[in-house]
């Protein structure tokens, strides 16, 4: 019989950028529980809400997580936007769809990277973050920031896209997506990545469900839960299947990502053909009362922001739910039973956002 | 960059970054950017550290941590301070669980501006920290090699 | 536009493991519980969803009432639990995984029952007149 030992996993810890622990109580090299602890990057920024006024707040909303900063500023400003019975002009939501998918591309480009990292592919890791660029370039163009856009406001959006450069846009889509592919390949069918991913990490579907797996995480043991299928912003208006794949390992997760990478560039297209001329806000007055829960899908997943107002300026309470809280359940799961040496692998295929997820 | 005269290794740390200046720090690393041309190579080993690269502000459950990794780094050191909240707490700066920029736990070297910084802005401050470095080894070398030299560069 | 109706319900604390019972066995999931304070009474909601219905049940309970975890019937509500205890310091009882106040280690103790503010009065952020 084998003795059971405790190996802390974190805070500082090479493969992972950000900050989480985990305790790996061990029987030989299996994992038997895993117990995270969080906190290292917790700001309390909810609290702030009541200093700053509801227009203001949409800056702190984007700085919950700075990979999917613009998805985090866009669901508050719905959510007020909903209790206001603000009509946003249809030309900002098609904006808003651009903007979303575009950070949905780097933020699966980020991770895909990552998990390459993560297994050792140092090559496919900087290729990765070389296409990266691509899109950060495209956000920086139109908002005027590469990480952080700063360009939701209540009641539409700060810039309009001009017709031009929407239609080169379009057509840098072209040879985009063809060195996409070229990466989609490898992580798809290379030996190396399946032979570390493939039966790892597995999470069957009614556990998922059971748990509430979001994103790509639920999406990966067959969930097929994607918040764009509400429609809000033009999600409504376009064609759009989510991706579902049903083995629930690590593979599963990451070829998710991979697909996904593929729909955002559709959606994209389809937006920029579809988009109507007109204005890309409207003026808001008068103060939020009542409150809703405003829900997106983020990159992992799904996220809440659930706003209360009470007729003044300052709003009363806000919560954000990210994917990352909910996802963290199931990560648990997963770990059970595994190998020591696959846990930096199955914590990163739930693609961890720390930042956001202690807020 | 003719006084620089080995290669740095850099480690970067999060401490309550919202993760804008964190991918920064990454990306410039990966291909566009590459400052591992120069030899800087971003190691996860604070006893394989040169610069110390922080992002975000500290709180209450990373302050112990960010000392101790700046304790275990051999001297010569430099701190680099990434972003307005390692500078300064920036836009969490009123939050309660926020004590202020990296300055209030350890020594800071180079301050770099943004949100998110941008990847220049990180690489121009990395390449003052080499100046900071070369300067600090150099008094290590004099007799009298305990002078504080801890003064902080404003760019 | 209205993206989606939601329904929320004000309920007793006592019909609600009944209620939150009928939720799973409907084949709903959690979608997150949060607290709110609203002067001397936390207002605790759970939200649930299936097949894009969003529902949620609300209680309105004095500061110092323990709530009855619901960990037993969603596996994953401990994180919420914890999260609630470790901000508002809401009293759950019998939670599957109990972090006893160190999930999310704060400066403050229960942080957001009265949140307070540095640096009052300076800067952009000083209120308003």
């Amino acid at each position: 019989m084998s003795r059971k030992i405790v190996i802390p996993f974190g805070p500082q810890h090479p493969v992972l950028p950000e900050p989480i622990h985990l305790d790996l109580v061990l029987e030989d090299e299996t994992v038997v529980e895993a117990v995270p602890s969080i906190g290292y990057v917790h700001r309390g920024l909810e609290t702030l809400i009541t200093k700053r006024e509801y227009p203001e707040y949409v800056y702190i909303a984007e700085r919950t997580c700075g990979i999917c900063s613009f998805i985090h500023g866009m669901t508050y400003c719905q959510g007020i936007e909903q209790i206001m019975g603000v009509e946003v002009p249809d030309r900002a939501h098609y904006l808003r769809t651009i903007w979303s998918e575009y950070s949905r591309l780097h933020s699966h480009l980020l991770w895909l990277g990552l998990f390459a990292d993560g297994m050792g592919f140092e090559n496919l890791f900087m290729n990765c973050w070389r296409q990266r660029e691509t899109v950060l370039d495209v956000l920086e163009e139109t908002t005027g920031g590469r990480v952080i856009q700063g360009s939701c406001k209540v009641g539409g959006v700060r810039k309009d896209i001009p017709a031009a450069t929407l239609e080169r846009m379009l057509s840098d889509l072209d040879p985009f997506e063809i060195k996409l592919k070229e990466l989609a390949d490898i992580f798809l069918h290379d030996d190396s990545v399946i032979h570390r991913t493939k039966g790892v990490g597995i999470l069957p579907p009614d556990e998922a469900y059971a748990l509430g797996a979001v994103g790509p995480t639920g999406r990966g043991s067959g969930v097929a839960i994607d918040m764009r299928m509400t429609g809000y912003a033009a999600y409504g208006k376009l064609n759009f299947t989510p991706v579902v794949e049903n083995d629930g390992d690590c593979y599963s997760r990451c070829a998710v990502r991979v697909k996904e990478l593929f729909t955002s560039i559709d959606l994209i297209r389809q937006a920029i053909r579809q988009i109507p001329e007109g204005e890309t806000e409207v003026k808001v007055k008068g103060n939020p009362d009542g409150e809703y829960f405003s829900r997106s899908e983020q990159p992992r997943g799904e996220l809440v922001h659930y706003v209360k107002g009470n007729g003044t300026k300052h709003i009363v309470r806000s919560r954000i739910r990210t994917p990352t809280l909910t996802n963290i359940p199931p990560l648990v799961k997963m770990m059970q039973g595994c190998e020591l040496a696959d846990v930096p692998v199955i914590v990163l295929s739930i693609d961890p956002c720390i930042g956001c997820m202690e807020r | 960059m003719s006084y620089m005269k080995k290669s740095p290794w850099i480690m970067h740390y999060d401490a309550s970054s919202c993760n804008g200046c964190d991918i920064e720090v990454l990306a410039c690393l990966t291909p566009l950017y590459d400052v591992e041309r120069f030899g800087i190579i971003n190691t996860g080993n604070p006893k394989h550290t040169d610069i110390f690269v922080v992002t975000g502000g500290i709180n209450e459950q990373n302050r112990a941590v960010v000392k101790n990794i700046y304790d275990q780094i051999p001297e010569p050191k430099v701190v680099v301070a990434v972003g307005i909240c390692a500078t300064s707490g920036g836009v969490f700066r009123e939050c309660y669980n926020i004590m202020g920029g990296i300055d209030k736990i350890i020594p800071v070297d180079v301050y770099v501006p943004g949100c998110a910084a941008r990847p220049e802005s990180i690489i121009d401050g990395i390449v003052t920290a080499l100046g900071v470095l070369e300067k600090k080894r150099q008094l290590m070398k004099e007799p009298a090699g305990k002078t504080d030299v801890t003064g902080g560069e404003k760019k | 536009m209205t993206i989606e109706d939601q329904q929320t319900t004000v309920i007793d604390l006592s019909s609600l493991i009944g209620k939150v019972e009928s939720f799973k066995n409907q084949g709903c999931r959690l979608v997150q519980m949060h607290c709110t304070r609203i002067e001397d009474n936390f207002e605790i909601n759970y939200s649930f969803e299936k097949d894009l219905s969003f529902r949620t049940v609300r209680i309105l309970v004095p500061m110092d009432t323990e709530v009855p975890s619901v960990s037993g019937i969603f596996w994953g509500a401990f994180i919420y639990e914890n999260e609630m205890h470790d901000l508002f310091g809401v009293k759950v009882r019998g939670m599957n995984v109990d972090f006893k106040g160190n999930l999310i280690r704060t400066s403050v103790r229960y942080p957001f029952r009265e949140p307070v503010f540095k640096g009052e009065g300076e800067g952009p952020c000083h209120e308003r007149s």
